[in-house]
């Protein structure tokens, strides 16, 4: 129960779908989505494969509580080689995918091999079979999601596709499931592309069951409870979304402006969850409401629309509805980072992202890194295609989510990311990134915490992996100094063993506003066999985490790599609460090598991988 | 005192907690196919409608049938209920409902429709936003009334 016991394995080279058992051994130590299909790919794959490679191997996951009516329990996860960083990707996506995925009876998909011909994975409970998709390679995710439906008259389909971006290799391409929901990160739309495979679409009808439904339903009305009463996830986030954020980092001087140049950007105010909620000129707001994804109570995500009468807009009715609106990371990247503060532009850039599927964070930031290279004169005109790259040009942070989108002109070395870019260059130091991949909204300077997370990050740069934010800032569970170091190590591993094991149940993340892992465990309990304790989560949670290390140091991956770049190393905070500082990784890496039971470079030793059942 | 679904679309999320209870209740299993109530997304307005039977009091449905498999449970707030041990599957009912809400099963060969859980609708009990509640059915009216009222000024006098 909870979990289908089935998985669906798919070569694309061959043309074959067959069913498996699910390996349950596996399920209990790994519990499911991130932690089972990562145990799938170690045990599957070469770590030194080249991402883009048909031996590279694409996993899409569910957990055990997807589908089910647990608060937030829609999400899936991809998990392969990513194309961006060459780490171990994991990237998550809410919508209704992952519970059509359960529903029609599958706990993941294994993705091998390269289909000859663009084809695309129809899933119809236990029917799975691969469709020419000639007619959709060149098309858009939006124009894919809705052809597909169309063409098979069944509205009820869902659908995750990949855009233009992804067939053409632009390095952090994502997967778009219903329409604007994706998984974001790391480039697995990426890999997704070099297999030739446009979308995977699904119809489940056979019902998602867990293990005892009397004391689920107590343990899932119990965290609703939480979460409604909960001021974040109760007020803040059907509210504001994480755009809530937007203001607080910003007084707090931890919003990275103009490629990490400084850290607070004087025009937040205008791309802020407030501004979204204002009258415009023409009688309308940005925000048209807040929305939910599969069974989720908070309900956080904004749907947006753009002014009809704003250049990015006007005369081209496709993007005059609505659809999703700016979340705190992607109004930071577009908006802070490229010092762009008008929130339509972003707003229109955020949805060519979703349309064309590629991670508005990575193309933020590389953005940010483009316009410091053309102010510094690296790059000119010439290499722009004429677009005048300057900080605040929103205009040119438009031009370029097109060209992305398009994989045409310029939108090919945006495509690259800012480590290759900025390395093609000749200014790697420019790159705000780990393991390639860009830093999200918190400057590491400011929330120090956050330093440490990014450089530890089995994914590249990242904040979903310990979001030390909800301590250091919002006092979640309780308030830690953001500019002090001390206890950040045990800090950042609490909250990175605890997200491991979230991420594994099929939960979102978000929840943990609110609940603690004492409000979770119940739930998993009731759901699956076995005992799902706290002790237990935390420990399937560090499995992971330490698995996932040990899959990056296979793959060539060494202590050096948990690193900043210099200029929150070196260069201090200008302005706010944190003048002066720069980030204190050096005195947190090696406690919290330490309390991981790592040895000085980095490298899990022997003593903890037994402990660990990783030997 | 007869109750009724009162439904609320401006207050829906799309969340389908709703979708999720029912097929629970009836299905025994979280299958939105299994619905009876349904949440429709209109992607491009931003908006969400949950959408079920209304319980019509001279049901099309019911008046169809040619075995009367359906009937009304006056005791269950005049809920049109299907027998299945009755419906023979012919789907005149389906065509015959001018709102879609009573549909074919093939798992089970017979029609299914949203019965108001034996007077305790699980959708209205799962809505986390209280978009679906289950009102006195002469009163559905009355939020609106009253969010009317609240823009009176008091000192006013009403004219009608």
């Amino acid at each position: 129960m909870a979990w289908t016991r089935k998985l669906l394995r798919v070569n694309l080279t061959e043309g074959t779908c067959t069913s498996e058992d699910l390996n349950m051994q596996w399920a209990q130590d790994y519990l499911g989505s991130r932690g089972l299909a990562t145990k799938y790919l170690v045990e599957e794959t070469d770590p030194m494969v080249d991402p883009l490679s048909p031996d590279n191997k694409m996993i899409m996951a569910t957990g055990p509580l997807t589908g089910t009516c647990a608060s937030t329990s829609g999400r899936y996860t991809v998990v392969t080689k990513g194309a961006l960083t060459g780490a171990i990707a994991c990237s998550n996506s809410g919508g209704f995918f992952g519970n059509e995925m359960k529903n029609a009876g599958w706990d993941m998909v294994i993705f091998e091999g390269k289909s000859p011909k663009p084809v695309y994975l129809m899933i119809e409970n236990e029917k799975a079979t691969l469709v020419d998709a000639a007619h959709y390679w060149g098309k858009s995710c939006w124009d894919t999601e809705e052809g597909i439906k169309a063409e098979r008259q069944d509205p009820q389909i869902r659908v995750a596709s990949i855009g233009v971006s992804g067939e053409q290799g632009v390095k952090y391409a994502c997967i778009v499931n219903d329409m604007d929901r994706a998984a974001g990160r790391s480039g697995v739309g990426t890999v997704m592309g070099s297999k030739n495979l446009k979308a995977v679409a699904i119809r489940g009808t056979l019902g998602v069951r867990v293990d005892n439904p009397v004391e689920f339903l107590q343990a899932t009305d119990a965290g609703k409870k939480v979460l409604a009463e909960n001021p974040v996830t109760g007020q803040g986030l059907p509210t504001y979304g994480t755009q809530v954020l937007m203001n607080v980092i910003n007084e707090m001087g931890a919003m990275p402006t103009r490629n990490f140049k400084e850290v607070q950007f004087e025009g937040a105010a205008n791309i802020s969850g407030e501004k979204m909620h204002e009258v415009r000129a023409d009688g309308t707001k940005n925000l048209v409401t807040n929305a939910a994804c599969y069974g989720c109570t908070i309900a956080c995500q904004r749907v947006s629309t753009v002014e009809r009468t704003h250049y990015t807009v006007k005369d081209r009715p496709q993007y005059q509805g609505a659809s999703g609106g700016l979340e705190y990371e992607a109004a930071w990247s577009l908006g802070s980072e490229c010092g762009v503060d008008d929130i339509e532009a972003l707003t229109f850039a955020n949805f060519i992202c979703n349309e064309q599927g590629f991670d508005p964070i990575s193309f933020g930031a590389t953005v940010g890194a483009a316009m410091e290279l053309f102010e510094m004169g690296v790059l000119t005109t010439e290499h722009t295609g004429g677009i005048e790259m300057n900080f605040g040009n929103a205009k040119a942070l438009t031009d370029c989510a097109e060209l992305v989108g398009k994989g045409e002109g310029f939108g090919k070395e945006i495509g690259l990311g800012s480590a290759r870019l900025c390395e093609k260059y000749g200014h790697p130091e420019l790159s705000m990134s780990v393991k390639k991949q860009e830093f999200p909204a918190y400057d590491a300077r400011g929330i120090q915490g956050m330093g440490l997370t990014y450089a530890t990050s089995n994914r590249g740069a990242c904040h979903l992996r310990s979001y030390t934010v909800a301590s250091e800032v919002l006092g979640i569970p309780e308030k830690t100094d953001p500019l002090e170091t001390d206890g950040k190590a045990g800090l950042v591993m609490a909250f990175q063993d605890a997200t491991a094991a979230v991420d594994a149940s099929g939960l979102c993340i978000f929840t943990t506003f609110a609940w603690s892992l004492e409000d979770i465990a119940p739930q998993v309990n009731a759901a699956c066999e076995g005992d799902w304790s706290v002790e237990k989560m935390l420990e399937v949670g560090e499995r992971i985490w330490t698995m996932e290390r040990q899959y990056n140091l296979a793959a060539g991956f060494t202590g050096k790599d948990d690193n900043l770049p210099k200029r929150l190393m070196k260069d201090a905070a200008k302005t706010g609460p944190a003048k002066g500082k720069v980030s204190g990784l050096d005195k947190m890496l090696p406690e919290y090598y330490e309390i991981r039971g790592w040895d000085t470079n980095g490298v899990p030793k022997a003593e903890t991988l037994d402990r660990l059942g990783l030997v | 005192m007869q109750k009724a679904l009162n439904i609320d679309p401006a207050k829906c999320t799309g969340c389908i907690q709703c979708e999720l209870a029912c097929s629970m209740e009836h299905t025994g299993s979280f299958n939105p196919s299994k619905s009876l109530i349904k949440v429709f997304k209109f992607h491009d307005q931003g908006r969400f409608v949950p959408y079920t039977c209304t319980q019509c009091a001279e049901a099309w449905c019911m008046q169809a049938c040619p075995v009367d498999a359906i009937s009304m449970d006056a005791i269950n707030n005049g809920a049109k209920i299907v027998a299945d041990s009755v419906c023979v599957g012919c789907k005149v009912c389906t065509i015959a409902c001018p709102f879609g809400t009573i549909n074919y099963v093939p798992d089970t060969g017979k029609v299914a429709k949203c019965d108001l859980c034996g007077g305790d609708p699980k959708c209205a009990t799962a809505c986390p936003t209280d978009a679906i509640t289950f009102v006195d059915a002469s009163s559905t009216g009355l939020e609106k009334m009253r969010n009317w009222a609240a823009k009176t000024d008091s000192g006013a006098s009403a004219q009608a």
